[in-house]
């Protein structure tokens, strides 16, 4: 290897380089991307604010899944007893919060409590 | 440059040309690898993006929506209610919202039909979401027939087209006035589908919320908070599913790659034979293989991470929409802002590529400990 001569090594490592130079300007864009809102997040807060919405239109294919916050304590099986789950975006959703600490609950012994 | 960093380029020069000579089997290992990479980094740059935009849009969501609850299951709130919420101390102000579900058989869809809280649409005309007036291919002056409670058609023509840009809260919305919303589903005046308060002191908004179940117990009040963490919860149990669907990828290919990284083949082990005859260290042995686990899992790891960046902040993670989309009909175009958590990404990095680097040494370490002429006689 002589000096000045470029070999695979050298190509390697530059290569590298620029990865992480690209990898490290991820960290850039998505800081001043994140820092700022853009149109359309404004657009869709405008409008939350507007209607009162609570959720985001992402399953819309069924009561609880379209309005998870929303929804009867009893979903995702709420279209009877022993219902079973079905909707696929049923696997992708959190099982309700009573099934473990409940949301809404912590509100409920606390109703004693003098104004 | 100092000596050491001069031996480390030429290792790192030899490492690399040792590498091209087996071009086909490296490069495979290295696209498989930064693939794994890539749905791994795609996964969690994904989830960051939408919970990011989730706690963005839904910071405007009511302070509290209070639910009657008849047999555990959502009911009409009265008016009644209404007036006793609003006099409540702490409540700024209370409204009733009417909103409710309309399943459309012509496309097998779900809208949500809703009655704005201010400025509604005349009688007899509506506002709808984008995804379904794209759907249609609805514009303004456009009638679209529902069919109400009862069975009849009741047309409505479209008066707007809420804006494209809110297609992830606005997609499958139906916005009417309030008469027609009452005619179409048979709901009595008096009567709303729930409530919403605002809240003074944004401090005491749990305090209301306690209020309002101690003097209404058959309500259900649900607070921002819950809302946001419902959401959170959500997208963390989703990545946690997708993450759990890949193991067994990333299992497969772990072994995978600590086959090929601690079992040396025979090539390799005359190599390491013929370079120890012609006097090289064992450290130096086992730095050139360090150096060669470390390339192929750093390259690996900058290309999937990096290609998932592009997928997730320009493509809006195309590739997983079909599986997010479900059976939703009406699923919302939405472009992401992409948000990066450092720790997220030192964690995969760790996880992805230290465990490569360091399987590569092991068997490369007893190959180099050992008599030359033995290992070159294997």
């Amino acid at each position: 290897m002589t000096r000045g001569h470029r070999t695979r090594g050298d190509l390697a490592l530059v290569a590298l380089l620029a990865l992480t130079l690209a990898a490290a300007a991820t960290f850039l864009h998505a800081a001043l991307a994140g820092g700022r809102l853009d149109g359309a997040t404004r657009e869709g807060r405008n409008l939350v604010a507007r209607l009162g919405l609570t959720d985001l239109a992402l399953f819309t294919e069924a009561r609880y899944t379209r309005h998870p916050t929303q929804a009867d304590r009893h979903a995702a099986f709420q279209d009877h007893p022993m219902a079973l789950e079905h909707f696929p975006s049923g696997s992708m959703m959190a099982p309700p919060p009573f099934f473990g600490r409940t949301a809404h609950d912590p509100l409920a012994p606390a109703t004693a409590s003098p104004d | 440059m100092t000596p050491w960093l001069q031996r480390q380029r030429h290792l790192i020069d030899f490492t690399v040309e040792a590498l091209a000579r087996r071009k086909g089997r490296n490069l495979a290992l290295l696209v498989v690898y930064a693939l794994m990479v890539f749905v791994l980094a795609s996964v969690l740059l994904f989830s960051q993006a939408l919970r990011r935009e989730a706690a963005l849009l839904l910071a405007q969501a009511p302070e509290i929506t209070v639910q009657r609850l008849v047999a555990g299951r959502m009911d009409l709130v009265p008016a009644a209610h209404l007036e006793r919420l609003a006099g409540l101390r702490g409540v700024a102000s209370a409204q009733g919202r009417l909103w409710g579900y309309y399943y459309d058989p012509a496309t097998q869809a779900n809208y949500t039909l809703m009655v704005p809280l201010t400025d509604p649409p005349p009688p007899g005309t509506m506002q709808v979401g984008p995804t379904l007036a794209r759907f249609w291919r609805l514009g303004v002056g456009d009638v679209l027939s529902l069919r109400t409670h009862d069975g009849r058609a009741f047309p409505l023509s479209v008066q707007g087209i809420l804006p494209t840009d809110s297609a992830l809260v606005a997609a499958d919305l139906v916005l009417i006035a309030e008469a027609d919303f009452r005619a179409f589903f048979g709901i009595p005046a008096g009567l709303y589908t729930d409530l919403v308060l605002k809240v003074r002191n944004p401090r005491e908004v749990a305090k209301v919320a306690q209020k309002v179940q101690r003097d209404l117990p058959d309500t259900r009040p649900i607070i921002r908070e819950e809302i946001l963490r419902t959401y959170a919860a959500l997208f963390d149990w989703r990545e946690g599913m997708v993450m759990v669907l890949l193991s067994g990828a990333v299992l497969a290919f772990m072994i995978l790659a600590w086959d090929k990284a601690s079992g040396l083949s025979a090539e390799e082990r005359r190599e390491i034979g013929v370079l120890k005859a012609i006097g090289w260290e064992t450290s130096d042995i086992l730095a050139m293989k360090l150096w060669e686990g470390l390339l192929v899992s750093v390259f690996a790891f900058l290309l999937g991470y990096l290609a998932a960046y592009v997928h997730v902040a320009a493509f809006s993670a195309s590739l997983f929409v079909p599986v997010l989309k479900g059976w939703s009909v009406l699923y919302p175009d939405f472009a992401l802002t992409p948000q990066v958590d450092p720790f997220q990404v030192f964690t995969l990095f760790f996880l992805t590529v230290f465990p490569y680097a360091l399987a590569t040494l092991v068997p490369v370490w007893r190959s180099a400990v050992a008599d030359p002429d033995a290992v070159m006689r294997q």
